[in-house]
């Protein structure tokens, strides 16, 4: 993982003190609300329904124990006791008093952790695969990529007042694990005929209110030129970006008004003066930010021990818990272990301290130290031996980290929703309880197969509902909250976006219609094939008869 | 103006700013849009430089626009950053090594991001005050990215 240098901790401490001036210049009424409002937001700090919530930079989704020991304890200290998993792989306390969020960025600061740019209109968290690094498909890692636009992005200062926030991700393997095509910026890692690594680089993809697949800006972008390439894209959006009205100010409107093609010739023509300059990186610094991304002395071992086999075939929970939650590792006899954060009746992506504390402990007990956080709000164990996950199993279990959902319908990426945003229409955590409990029967659940289920309390899209092969999104209808239900959306590499069924639903109805809608999966699917290739083979009539019936 | 920083620190001004798009032009030394000084229009007495709003294009400034004492940007409101492209724009690729100066909505915490992009002066916005805001240049003393002020960017002296 990377490692602060110099630089990097005096850049982190100076934006706390910064803030800290910030902080006290508004609760001493020399910052009016409006003028302290992009100052906070650009620091992760919004004003909630109850209180403040405060969101830390997860850069590209990589802890170590010891941040997640810190994030634990500023959980018990300063909120009450748990926090939130995000889809952008950050984490939100949600009861911080803002006068105390200073004294908690400077503890953060201590572990090498920030909330710099985790809202406002500035350029966000970079994300990227949660399996980054072990994954088996891995055509090359994305981290120290992500590495370089971090710290490119990070108090950038031609870029701090975009019109509208910028989101990047970057996929390093042969599946898109990193929702590439619905970021402002997707990169994709390739190496071309003559093994040069380089970018295909999608631009303007976007959910929120006009939810845009991506478009190719650049086939191939040879890596040394990522950062003047990007300054030059940042720049013309900048400098063109809509900026009279919020909602049309996303780099996807800008894109479809000048056409792709129009777009890539403005990004041309600025990159030509910028190319080769001085953001230009040497062969010398991407060595240096890869050496942070070794693997780590994986030991020799043969793949399925005898042990762990036997294991499997004595305990069907555990086996079950194995084949979900579990991935293939490039070492063999090791695996990726996700902790699942979708059980019953806690809100998804929501850890408590003591969890926290737990896994921060097994990451250094059956790992090297380190853990990551999914976009679909669980936390990753990269690397565990096959031998050591029956006793992980158990320990997992105890501490209601182990249900082994990952990837099926009860695995819901979900907002915090109308129960703590201001922004929020409608609550989504009740919705996805009532989803959870309906299909809460563990071979029906494993039956239906993976199915991503995505709710978003209101347009925004933060539970990025128009990418869930079932989506929903909470309405406000005449002050009540109702639910729209899409068919079709997925990430990876055929990124789609969902289709509405029809009109809306009230809250008590969702679950059923979920069953409606599974009913006809059930009867219509043919063998082997998975809920998303059933509504792209049949359409969404079926299931909308079935829903409205 | 009478709320200047330059140089780090608050000083008398002796230009004057001038917003409208008509009308006679006072004695002194002037900031006059970029439009009225395309149409020929010059300080009656004293010297001239000019303003550029945010939807002004830096890249087309004639040789007479960048051979100005003067350059100055204006920040309508200070979440509009348009103005730091332009800086960085006039100070980049139209090599300006005049004065370059931020006017409108500026307050302390956009100087830092504007002294980085190339901006040299500061008119602080006129009930704030220009020494508190001054005091923001020493905020950082050390950035992640190249900019106009820091030519090598992290990545070149790992």
């Amino acid at each position: 993982m990377y490692r602060y240098d110099e630089v990097d901790r005096r850049v982190v401490a100076e934006r706390v003190e910064q803030f800290r001036g910030q902080t006290q210049r508004f609760l001493a009424g020399q910052l009016s609300e409006d003028e302290f409002r992009p100052l906070r937001l650009m620091n992760g700090l919004y004003v909630q329904r109850h209180a403040p919530m405060l969101r830390v930079a997860i850069p590209y989704g990589h802890l170590r124990s010891g941040q997640l020991r810190t994030l634990a304890d500023i959980a018990r200290r300063y909120d009450r006791g748990y926090a939130h998993f995000t889809t952008r792989q950050n984490i939100q306390f949600n009861w911080p008093a803002l006068e105390t969020v200073p004294d908690i960025l400077a503890e953060l600061a201590e572990v090498e952790m920030h909330a710099i740019q985790t809202s406002g209109n500035c350029v966000r968290n970079t994300t990227t695969d949660a399996f980054a690094g072990v994954a088996a498909d891995e055509l090359a890692d994305p981290r120290p990529w992500c590495e370089i636009v971090r710290q490119w992005s990070t108090l950038h200062p031609e870029f701090a007042y975009l019109p509208r926030k910028f989101k990047i991700a970057v996929s390093g393997s042969a599946e898109d694990r990193a929702a590439t095509w619905v970021h402002d910026i997707g990169l994709q890692l390739r190496k071309n005929d003559a093994g040069e690594t380089g970018f295909r680089v999608l631009v303007g993809g976007g959910l929120g209110r006009t939810p845009i697949i991506g478009e190719e800006v650049c086939a191939f972008l040879p890596a040394r030129h990522l950062l003047t390439y990007l300054d030059a894209v940042l720049r013309v959006y900048n400098r063109f970006g809509r900026r009279d009205n919020k909602y049309k100010a996303r780099i996807k409107i800008l894109v479809k008004a000048l056409t792709v093609e129009g777009f890539a010739a403005k990004v041309d023509e600025e990159w030509r003066h910028l190319k080769d300059g001085a953001g230009t990186l040497a062969d010398a610094d991407v060595a240096h930010y890869a050496s942070f991304f070794v693997d780590p002395a994986y030991d020799t071992l043969e793949p399925n021990p005898a042990d762990f086999v036997r294991a499997q075939a004595e305990s069907p929970a555990f086996a079950r818990w194995v084949g979900r939650n579990t991935r293939p590792h490039k070492a063999p006899g090791y695996r990726s272990v996700t902790l699942s954060l979708k059980k019953t009746g806690v809100p998804p992506g929501d850890i408590s301290a003591a969890q926290m504390d737990a896994a921060a402990s097994w990451a250094d007990r059956f790992g090297y130290g380190e853990l990551r956080v999914s976009h679909e709000q669980n936390l990753i164990l990269p690397d565990v031996r096959e031998a050591d996950l029956f006793e992980l199993w158990q320990l997992a279990r105890e501490a209601g980290f182990a249900t082994p959902n990952i990837g099926l319908l009860t695995d819901i990426v979900c907002c915090p929703g109308g129960d703590f945003c201001a922004l929020a229409n409608a609550k989504s955590i009740p919705v996805a309880e009532a989803i959870q409990r309906r299909f809460e029967d563990a071979d029906y659940l494993h039956d239906l197969g993976e199915i991503e289920c995505n709710i978003s309390g209101c347009i925004n899209a933060c539970g990025h509902h128009h990418i869930g092969h079932i989506g929903v999104l909470g309405v406000d209808k005449n002050g009540e909250e109702w639910y729209q239900i899409t068919l079709g959306g997925s990430q990876g590499n055929e990124a789609s976006l969902g289709k509405v069924i029809g009109p809306s639903f009230a809250q008590e109805r969702v679950a059923e219609v979920f069953g409606r809608i599974l009913d006809v999966y059930v009867r219509d699917r043919l063998a082997g094939e998975r809920f998303i290739e059933t509504v792209r083979r049949v359409g969404i009539t079926p299931f909308k008869e079935a829903a409205y019936a | 103006m009478h709320n200047l920083v330059k140089e780090g620190v608050p000083v008398e001004d002796a230009w004057q700013l001038v917003r409208e798009g008509e009308g006679e032009l006072p004695a002194g030394d002037l900031i006059l849009p970029l439009a009225r000084f395309l149409a020929g229009e010059r300080a009656p007495q004293g010297r001239t430089a000019v303003w550029f709003a945010p939807d002004d294009d830096p890249l087309a400034a004639a040789a007479d626009v960048l051979a100005l004492p003067l350059l100055a940007v204006d920040f309508p409101a200070f979440t509009d950053g348009r103005g730091y492209s332009i800086g960085r724009l006039l100070r980049e690729r139209r090599a300006f090594a005049g004065e370059l100066r931020a006017v409108g909505d500026v307050q302390r915490d956009q100087l830092h991001f504007l002294h980085q992009v190339g901006f040299d002066s500061f008119a602080i916005r006129a009930d704030l005050s220009a020494a508190d805001a001054a005091g923001a240049l020493a905020d950082f003393s050390a950035g992640c990215q190249t900019s106009w002020r820091r030519r090598q960017g992290r990545g070149l002296h790992v």
